[in-house]
């Protein structure tokens, strides 16, 4: 009996364990996304008013929306150990440089405010931080899609095997998505020429995200048969055909909220672009965590670990989402010039 | 030029995480002390403690800022530079980690928000919940990293197949022999660390005559903390020793730098370890006292260094002088606690110079004394980095040694501009001080404040250029 059921949670655990960590890094991609959009913006925004805005319309989220990042990179070392053992040193150089951008981004937040007046640096620090950070995500991407030399289940390649043209232009990719998600976000909480200002440079940031979306989904599957196979045999080709289909309407949707006067399409549009386009890499890589080298259940932790991790998370997750709902429905709304959260 | 990974693997956890703590040590303290002036000023509906409430939030959310982003790396780390230790206890160590970022971080992260930027957005109440939660998220933090730290000192509840640990009871995991100890210990060490920088921060402004009121409440605050904690923490670190001496007794041995076998066995006071020769030089130590303490008996044997090969050892003179600096400083910190609550009692502690001066020198010894402890322990449980079970020569990543170095040299030189530079800035809004509140003793009628609490949330958290600095 007992025996059943263990090769039951055997079966379904590492599944469960993944959804967590994918949810997880969704989350952090198109929550920091838009902070991290900011940053990619703010050398096109000299104003200090209007720099000052665009800051405080994402002060009080930031850190909320980063520490998805640490629950992903956790969840892969609790959940998959084996994975995250490979993964992490392949992609050292990329992981280190992110993570120092994330210092300079995260310390202007505050540093910025207490060294006004001579707070140019920290403008310099968030904007060059949340691009390199943007860049290197992409790139790490674009490095894990590419493949990891791996040997007897060990990283076994060189410091620089993850740059190579293709995760240059996953990075570029990310580059511009994020700004995308920066740009609809100011939309969405800004007013007068601030708000102006982000519809006119959405509008080529969307075409360029557009063209880099198209790039990488005929790009993936050259490279990797197992892709080409998933998405261009039948009937699969059925089956996924709505990923690009709505990916397509929620251009349109996006286009539309940008050059209409909505204030929220923009945003949410564009949310459910980074979604439909994450669901589209999933689909891809299922089920490998190191692409064509690792699945996630080879790379699954013990049960125990699983089981233990995992309960907590039903249990704490839907708190968590909670009040971070009730920290964005608490400051909702326009923000308008001269005006903080303070 | 061939580097060793090993080697710099090492340095580079240990200078990150030694840049780390200061940050969280502080955040546990003052959202706890902010909480308090909070709490205090809903309840007594005193301006002065809200002025200080707001003035004690600025220096945290900087503060609070530096420990998130300089911790956001250590759970990277893991990977990047320890790989084989992620494999062999990740199955232990990660679900700990996992439950501290679900239980801490997101209700720290999320309730700062409110906190730093809902004084007017909010009600005071739910703002002053917040503060509570941010104060209690740092706690669980707490509660768990040390809970995984102590697991690796002391492991319990797991079972060790194929070279890998497997959890069996997370119940003997999370309170594992060691942790409420250590546990105790660190709290206590983050809340008298913050107690005495209030205490020194109180002390500057009554030198100088600067916002008489706030002054005074924190010098009451901080002293009545530190002359309460010291005493205790002295307690709790003997407790925790006798604990060590019973899991961990060569780090007993190290601190104490035993070497040979002796009934009744010497306090060592002061020697310089001699790992190579296994005998202390420039030796003083009080006979008997060695065995009192550790035994709380005349004749009890207390571990020597010679019961393990050489090889088990750990790294002496590390371990023993920075097991004196931690109590060195406690036992300062007793001091000033003392002598400031007779004082208070005299009262005179307002006015007296001679106390007055050294005290707003005070301010850093905690800090010292947590990293001095953090060494001793960690430094004494080596060449293992979980205890009997896998040895930090072991636990390394496979990449190679220039990759390690130049990532050293990158956090380096970003740790040392960032971190130097907010430090400073800490310093810079501690010279502005409260805002609102009078520069210059005692304020009169015609200074009168705004005393609606509307009237000084306009005032703003984040109006930033300094007032003329008064210290």
């Amino acid at each position: 009996m007992s025996g059943v059921e263990l090769s039951g949670g055997a079966f379904w655990l590492p599944f469960a364990c993944a959804a967590v960590v994918v949810l997880a890094v969704a989350l952090y991609v198109v929550l920091d996304g838009f902070d991290l959009g900011i940053g990619i913006l703010f050398p096109f925004f000299p104003r200090e008013a209007d720099r000052d805005r665009m800051m405080n319309s994402v002060a009080p989220f930031w850190d909320g929306n980063e520490t998805w990042l640490v629950l992903g990179g956790n969840g892969l070392f609790v959940a998959f150990p084996i994975a995250y053992a490979i993964i992490m040193p392949a992609l050292y150089v990329p992981l280190i440089a992110m993570l120092l951008a994330l210092v300079f981004r995260g310390v202007a937040f505050e540093f910025r405010w207490v060294a006004k007046p001579h707070h140019r640096k920290w403008d310099i620090a968030f904007a060059a931080g949340s691009t390199v950070a943007a860049l290197m995500q992409g790139a790490m991407l674009g490095g894990l899609l590419h493949g990891i030399h791996v040997e007897k289940g060990h990283f076994a390649g060189g410091p620089f095997d993850w740059l190579t043209p293709f995760s240059a232009m996953c990075g570029v990719g990310l580059l511009i998505g994020y700004a995308l998600l920066g740009a609809c976000w100011l939309v969405m909480k800004t007013t007068g020429d601030l708000e102006h200002q982000a519809r006119r440079f959405a509008v080529p940031l969307l075409a360029g995200l557009v063209a880099l979306i198209a790039l990488v989904s005929i790009w993936t599957p050259l490279e990797h048969p197992f892709v080409a196979r998933r998405w261009f045999t039948w009937p699969n080709l059925l089956y996924l055909s709505p990923v690009p289909l709505i990916t397509a309407v929620l251009v349109v949707m996006c286009w539309h909220g940008v050059r209409g006067h909505h204030s929220t399409q923009a945003f949410y549009s564009a949310v459910s672009l980074f979604v439909v386009s994450f669901v589209g890499l999933i689909i891809s890589m299922y089920p490998y965590l190191v692409p064509t080298s690792v699945t996630f259940r080879q790379a699954a932790a013990s049960l125990e670990s699983q089981t233990f991790l995992f309960v907590g998370t039903c249990i704490l997750i839907p708190f968590i989402l909670g009040y971070t709902v009730f920290v964005y429905y608490t400051f909702r709304g326009k923000l308008r010039e001269g005006e903080g959260y303070h | 030029m061939e580097f060793d990974p090993l080697l710099l693997a090492r340095l580079q956890f240990a200078f990150t995480i030694s840049v780390h703590i200061i940050f969280p040590a502080f955040s546990i303290g003052s959202s706890a002390y902010v909480a308090t002036l909070l709490v205090l000023w809903r309840r007594t509906g005193s301006e002065h403690f809200h002025r200080l409430a707001r003035f004690w939030t600025k220096i945290f959310a900087v503060s609070f800022a530096m420990g998130v982003v300089s911790g956001i790396p250590m759970s990277y780390e893991l990977g990047t530079n320890w790989s084989r230790y992620s494999e062999v206890v990740g199955n232990v160590i990660g679900p700990l980690i996992g439950y501290e970022v679900l239980t801490a971080f997101f209700l720290e992260a999320t309730f700062l928000g409110v906190m730093l930027f809902g004084w007017k957005r909010v009600p005071p109440w739910l703002h002053v919940t917040s503060a509570v939660l941010v104060a209690f998220g740092t706690m669980v933090s707490g509660f768990w990293i040390l809970s995984a730290n102590s697991w690796m000192q002391t492991p319990t509840g797991h079972v060790v197949r194929d070279g890998i640990a497997y959890p069996v009871s997370w119940l003997q995991i999370i309170f594992n022999p060691s942790f409420p100890y250590r546990f105790a210990h660190m709290m206590t060490a983050a809340y008298l660390t913050t107690s005495a920088v209030v205490l020194a921060v109180g002390a500057r402004y009554t030198l100088v005559g600067a916002y008489p009121e706030e002054a005074r409440t924190m010098m009451r605050m901080g002293l009545g903390m530190v002359a309460l904690l010291a005493p205790t923490q002295l307690v709790l670190g003997d407790l925790h020793g006798l604990n060590t001496l019973h899991h961990q007794p060569a780090k007993i041995a190290a601190i104490e730098a035993h070497w040979e076998d002796q009934r009744p066995a010497d306090l060592v006071l002061f020697a310089l370890p001699d790992q190579k020769g296994e005998r202390n030089r420039l030796e003083i130590a009080v006979p008997y006292l060695g065995s009192i303490i550790l035994t709380h008996s005349l004749n009890g044997r207390v571990p020597t260094l010679k019961d393990l090969p050489a090889e088990d050892r750990p790294r002496v003179a590390i371990v023993f002088f920075a097991f004196r600096i931690m109590v060195g400083i406690g036992l300062i910190l007793i001091a000033i606690g003392t002598v400031g609550a007779w004082l208070w009692w005299r009262r005179k502690l307002f006015e007296t110079k001679w106390f007055l001066r050294p005290v707003g020198y005070a301010w850093p010894l905690g800090f010292v004394a947590i990293l001095a402890g953090w060494v001793m322990t960690e430094s004494g449980r080596q060449p293992y980095v979980a205890y009997g079970i896998l040895r930090t020569a072991e636990a390394a990543s496979p990449v190679s040694g220039a990759t390690v170095a130049s990532s050293l040299v990158a956090f380096v030189l970003v740790y040392s501009v960032v971190f130097s530079i907010g430090v400073y800035y800490i310093r810079k809004l501690i010279r502005g001080g409260p805002k609102g509140a009078a520069a210059a003793a005692p304020p009169s009628p015609s200074e009168a404040l705004p005393n609606r609490p509307l009237g000084v949330a306009q005032s703003g958290t984040r109006e930033s250029r300094a007032e003329r600095p008064v210290i």
